[in-house]
């Protein structure tokens, strides 16, 4: 998993590329050098040919065939790299330190190329050579030659050296590429799930600082910057929900004691009684409209993520169901449960049974009597599911995304109860747990799915 | 009764000290939160109502310091927070009940009346009792003058829970947070439905009815009305 997303990181790609340019530009290097090298040796070997041939050949104007076998004579007997065989028209050799005429092979220059057998140490070894042909009067020629090996041996060198060094160099560009990587990723990974967390709701998370003081570094300090500055942004839009929820609930809460003390006033027959306890209840869907926001604005928050444990959807299910039951069955809806095993997920129990209880209420509500209303949780490929669904009118697909919106009623609805906060509330909880709440067609009828990934 | 109450609204206070007076209890108050520790280092109370967010001294100090100094006096948060985790902290400080303002004041009374209960631990019972309406807890048999009664298990925990409350008034609320351990209120009135099917089996056919409505405020049930 992390040796294959190594390969896509950027860190990886720039290595890669630096590399490349990099064998090329040394290859280049390296090419020019070798063929530079070997056009100077080969002009170093021809230019002493090339000066041998000219002392010979004053020697032979000077003293004639005779001077010519004694200096070539000679200069055999401590030759060294130099080969020198002169040989008569029949080509037996007359003088020098080669045994044969050899096998040449001319070369694209005046220059000759061929192989000899030289005694080294006691043993024979074909060595190349290098040379010149001399024609002299009488059929007379004179091979005046080098021996190469060592040129030919330093060739070699290069190019068996050469690929060798191109890998050693790719695999450690690679090594050094991928640790980089890694260590770079190490850092994302970092960054990447303390965002996460944070993103989560957790804003008192902030970004790991190591002791480089690198970009990284300057990015990390940078960014919890800006998360000191949201949170204290978040802290005081807590703050100002707290107090317009005190200061607003405690004129309600006067409101309706003093309703309800002049109720307790007031022989419990007659119209007045009947009028004050109808504007208690008025007070209370005020008080209920007034808490499903600050709910609502506490769930987006993420705020409740604290108090998020292990819970059973399936067991939570079971208990919604239970609840509604009699409900249902007073408003002549079979109300179902899907039976399953326990379904487990991280999460606030009290605000997702709330959420489902939402659900379950909305969908009596808008199913006529004889119809039926689902209700499951369940572990399937897309996750943990808990949905309601039932065969009422439904939602149209174009209804649906506003279906969800704060406050917004759909038209079909208007004369039912409800403060039309309960499928909002659903979808602030849905959020809170990182759940996706969709509205889809139960043919005929709405299916609401709470998907926790 | 001996009542303390916390509060620093004084119209909330006045109107909670007046409607406790009224209902036969003697009443201190207290507009902050030292005020409020001091009293009730003083003097035996037993009941405390005390607001969580008070001057000088918040509600869960006060509280917190209460119980640090041994002293186990029933409380009773009052708060605008609803938060279940405000509800929480509010009963790790060592409170004994939590209400989130607006209240009805009825529902205040019954809490008041369960906390002031709970103070007095019964022998452990067996059996429930109410008029010729029997419960045995050991075998979850319900008898009402001799005939059983079948109860779902659901049923069986709220008939408990009124019976345990025998001659209170328990909201409909009390009922959400002890029989279903649910702290929202659900949309629709779902407890009067579960009260109704209670009723049409414990009563039904039976005289005389046990299981009141009590107006405004929830349900009581008692032997003779």
């Amino acid at each position: 998993m992390f040796g294959f997303r190594l390969f896509r990181t950027l860190a990886f790609r720039i290595v890669v590329v630096y590399l490349a340019l990099f064998a090329l530009s040394a290859g280049a290097l390296a090419a020019f050098t070798y063929w530079n090298t070997k056009r100077a040796l080969e002009a170093e070997t021809d230019q002493t040919i090339q000066a041998e041939i000219a002392g010979l050949s004053e020697q032979y104007q000077r003293q004639g065939l005779g001077g010519l076998t004694d200096v070539i004579t000679a200069r055999s007997m401590h030759a060294g790299q130099g080969l020198y065989l002169l040989v008569g028209p029949l080509a037996h050799p007359l003088a020098g330190n080669l045994d044969a005429w050899p096998a040449l092979r001319r070369t694209g220059s005046r220059f000759v190329e061929f192989e000899y057998e030289r005694r080294v140490g006691g043993t024979l070894e074909r060595h190349p050579a290098r040379g010149r042909i001399f024609h002299l009067v009488g059929g007379l020629q004179l091979l005046v030659a080098r021996d190469i090996r060592e040129r030919a041996d330093t060739e070699r060198m290069f190019t068996t050296a050469l690929p060798w060094s191109v890998m050693l160099m790719l695999s450690l560009g690679l090594i050094g590429g991928a640790v980089m990587s890694r260590n770079l990723l190490r850092r994302l990974d970092q960054i990447n799930s303390t965002s996460r967390e944070i993103m989560a709701g957790d804003l008192s998370r902030r970004l790991p600082l190591s002791r480089a003081g690198d970009e990284f570094d300057t990015l990390a300090r940078n960014l919890n910057r800006m998360l000191d500055r949201i949170e204290r942004l978040m802290k005081g839009m807590r703050e100002v929900t707290d107090s317009v929820a005190h200061d607003l609930r405690s004129p309600l809460n006067r409101l309706r004691n003093r309703l309800e003390g002049i109720m307790r006033r007031l022989p419990h027959e007659g119209e007045e009684a009947a009028e004050i306890e109808s504007a208690i209840s008025e007070t209370d869907r005020l008080i209920s409209t007034f808490d499903s926001l600050l709910l609502i604005a506490e769930a987006e928050a993420g705020a409740a993520r604290n108090s998020m444990s292990a819970v059973d959807l399936s067991a939570l299910a079971h208990d919604v169901w239970e609840l509604y039951q009699p409900v249902a069955e007073e408003s002549g809806i079979v109300l179902a449960m899907v039976p399953s095993k326990s379904v487990q997920v991280r999460g606030n129990g009290n605000l997702l049974s709330q959420a489902l209880a939402n659900l379950v209420d909305n969908a009596i509500k808008y199913t006529p009597a004889g119809g039926k209303v689902t209700i499951a949780a369940e572990r399937n490929g897309a996750g943990a599911v808990m949905s309601v669904a039932d065969n009422g009118p439904g939602i149209s697909e174009e209804d649906r995304p506003r279906a969800i919106e704060r406050f917004v009623r759909l038209e079909a609805s208007r004369h039912s109860p409800g403060t039309g906060l309960g499928l909002s509330l659903v979808a602030a909880v849905a959020r809170l747990h990182e759940a996706r709440l969709e509205l889809g067609d139960n043919r005929p009828g709405l299916r609401a799915s709470m998907i926790f990934a | 009764m001996r009542m303390l109450v916390v509060e620093d609204d004084v119209e909330a206070q006045r109107y909670l000290v007046n409607g406790l007076r009224e209902s036969g209890h003697v009443v201190d108050d207290a507009a902050d939160g030292e005020t409020g520790l001091t009293l009730a280092l003083s003097r035996p109370y037993d009941v405390a109502v005390i607001d969580r967010m008070l001057p000088k001294m918040d509600g869960l100090r006060l509280v917190q310091e209460l119980r640090e100094h041994g002293n186990v006096t029933p409380v009773l948060f009052l708060s605008a927070l609803s938060e279940v985790d405000d509800r929480v902290k509010g009963l790790k400080a060592g409170g004994d009940d939590y209400l989130t303002k607006p209240y009805a004041f009825v529902e205040l009374l019954a809490r008041i009346d369960a906390l002031m209960r709970r103070r007095q631990p019964s022998a452990v019972k067996t059996k429930l009792q109410v008029g010729d309406l029997e419960l045995d807890l050991l075998t979850r048999a319900a008898r009402r003058n001799g005939s059983s009664i079948d109860l779902q298990p659901r049923e069986f925990r709220l008939l408990e829970y009124l019976m345990r409350h025998a001659g209170q008034v328990v909201t409909r609320t009390m009922l959400l947070e002890s029989v279903w351990e649910y702290h929202f209120d659900p949309q629709t009135n779902v407890i009067d439905v579960h009260i109704s099917r209670l009723r049409a089996k414990i009563d039904k056919g039976f005289e005389p009815p046990l299981l009141q409505t009590v107006r405004g405020a929830g349900y009581m049930i008692r032997a003779g009305a």
